[in-house]
């Protein structure tokens, strides 16, 4: 009966909320401490390193927002579903406070890749706006996320809003590879990826650098981002636990 | 250095609505975002 071996990491450890709580404290502000450093950098890069594009002038400097916003967009989506999953699964309560966490900052990405995308495309296509699969697509995320924040919101049991709002998270896990593949699959308006695991990277070097530095940048940003949303969470939803009210008591 | 002034900076070679456009919304976003978690966890803390 004992056969199940013990992991070496103890990890349901950290679903118990005063330990996340108490883990996230450190993390959050080195998060925002390394996006801040690496922000800065990539932007000096972006803007004073990085030389004029030959085709596209200035304007293809929105790129240095654009690609990490989405790819932050999707990938943040992936983690929420994850964890969405792992609540319903396991009914691990940190889980949902993680997808919940990162929800509108997932949003706030998608948002941002399509706006600047629009004031790149602007330029560079002639319009601000195409019902191409990509950017219908990222629109389609953008309101995934609105739902999921919509649907935990208009649920009062708090038990029930997690299950509910995670199940829809995870059905609109299946709007990533269309995202992802779109530009492959279809002919779009949209260019292919710059960027594969496979190729050679199709732009120049000091540019690759700087783009990859604000990835870094902005995917930090969002950790602190959904991690310090994630701690408020827990306090609120823990409020009547001795934990919560000794911090409270402490005066911080 | 690719700018000869800071009117040529902001300039952005003609596409500076578009380029601070696109900065300027990004900056708003993140800032409103620091605002309004700071204003939600001081809140959590003191009930």
């Amino acid at each position: 009966m004992n056969a199940i071996p013990r992991p070496a990491i103890h990890w349901f450890h950290f679903s118990s909320p005063p330990e996340f709580f108490r883990l996230t404290g450190i993390l959050a502000p080195i998060a925002f401490s390394v996006a801040a450093v690496l922000g800065a950098i990539g932007l000096y890069l972006a803007f004073f390193v990085v030389p004029t594009d030959a085709v596209q002038g200035d304007a293809y400097r929105i790129i240095f927002i654009h690609v990490p916003t989405a790819w932050m967009a999707m990938f943040i989506y992936a983690v929420m579903a994850f964890w969405a999953g792992m609540g319903v699964v396991f009914n691990t309560r940190m889980s949902a406070v993680m997808a919940l966490g990162l929800a509108p900052t997932g949003a706030s990405m998608a948002f941002l890749s399509l706006w600047t995308g629009a004031l790149w495309g602007r330029p560079s296509w002639g319009t601000y706006w195409d019902w191409d699969i990509r950017m219908t697509s990222t629109l389609i995320l953008l309101f995934l996320y609105l739902g999921f924040i919509a649907l935990h919101g208009a649920i009062d049991d708090i038990r029930r809003a997690d299950r509910a709002a995670g199940i829809l998270a995870l059905v609109g896990v299946v709007n990533l590879p269309i995202i992802y593949f779109s530009v492959i699959w279809w002919n779009s308006l949209h260019q292919g990826p710059s960027i594969t695991a496979t190729k050679a990277p199709t732009i120049a070097t000091p540019m690759l650098v700087a783009m990859l530095v604000m990835v870094f940048a902005v995917w930090l940003y969002c950790i602190g981002a959904a991690l310090t949303r994630a701690r408020a969470l827990v306090l609120e939803r823990e409020r009547e636990a001795e934990w919560v009210r000794d911090l409270a008591g402490s005066a911080r | 250095m690719n700018w000869e002034s800071w009117d040529a900076f902001w300039r952005m070679g003609g596409y500076g609505g578009y380029v601070w456009g696109a900065y300027g919304v990004f900056a708003l976003a993140i800032l409103v975002e620091i605002i309004s978690l700071r204003a939600r966890s001081r809140a959590a803390r003191r009930r």
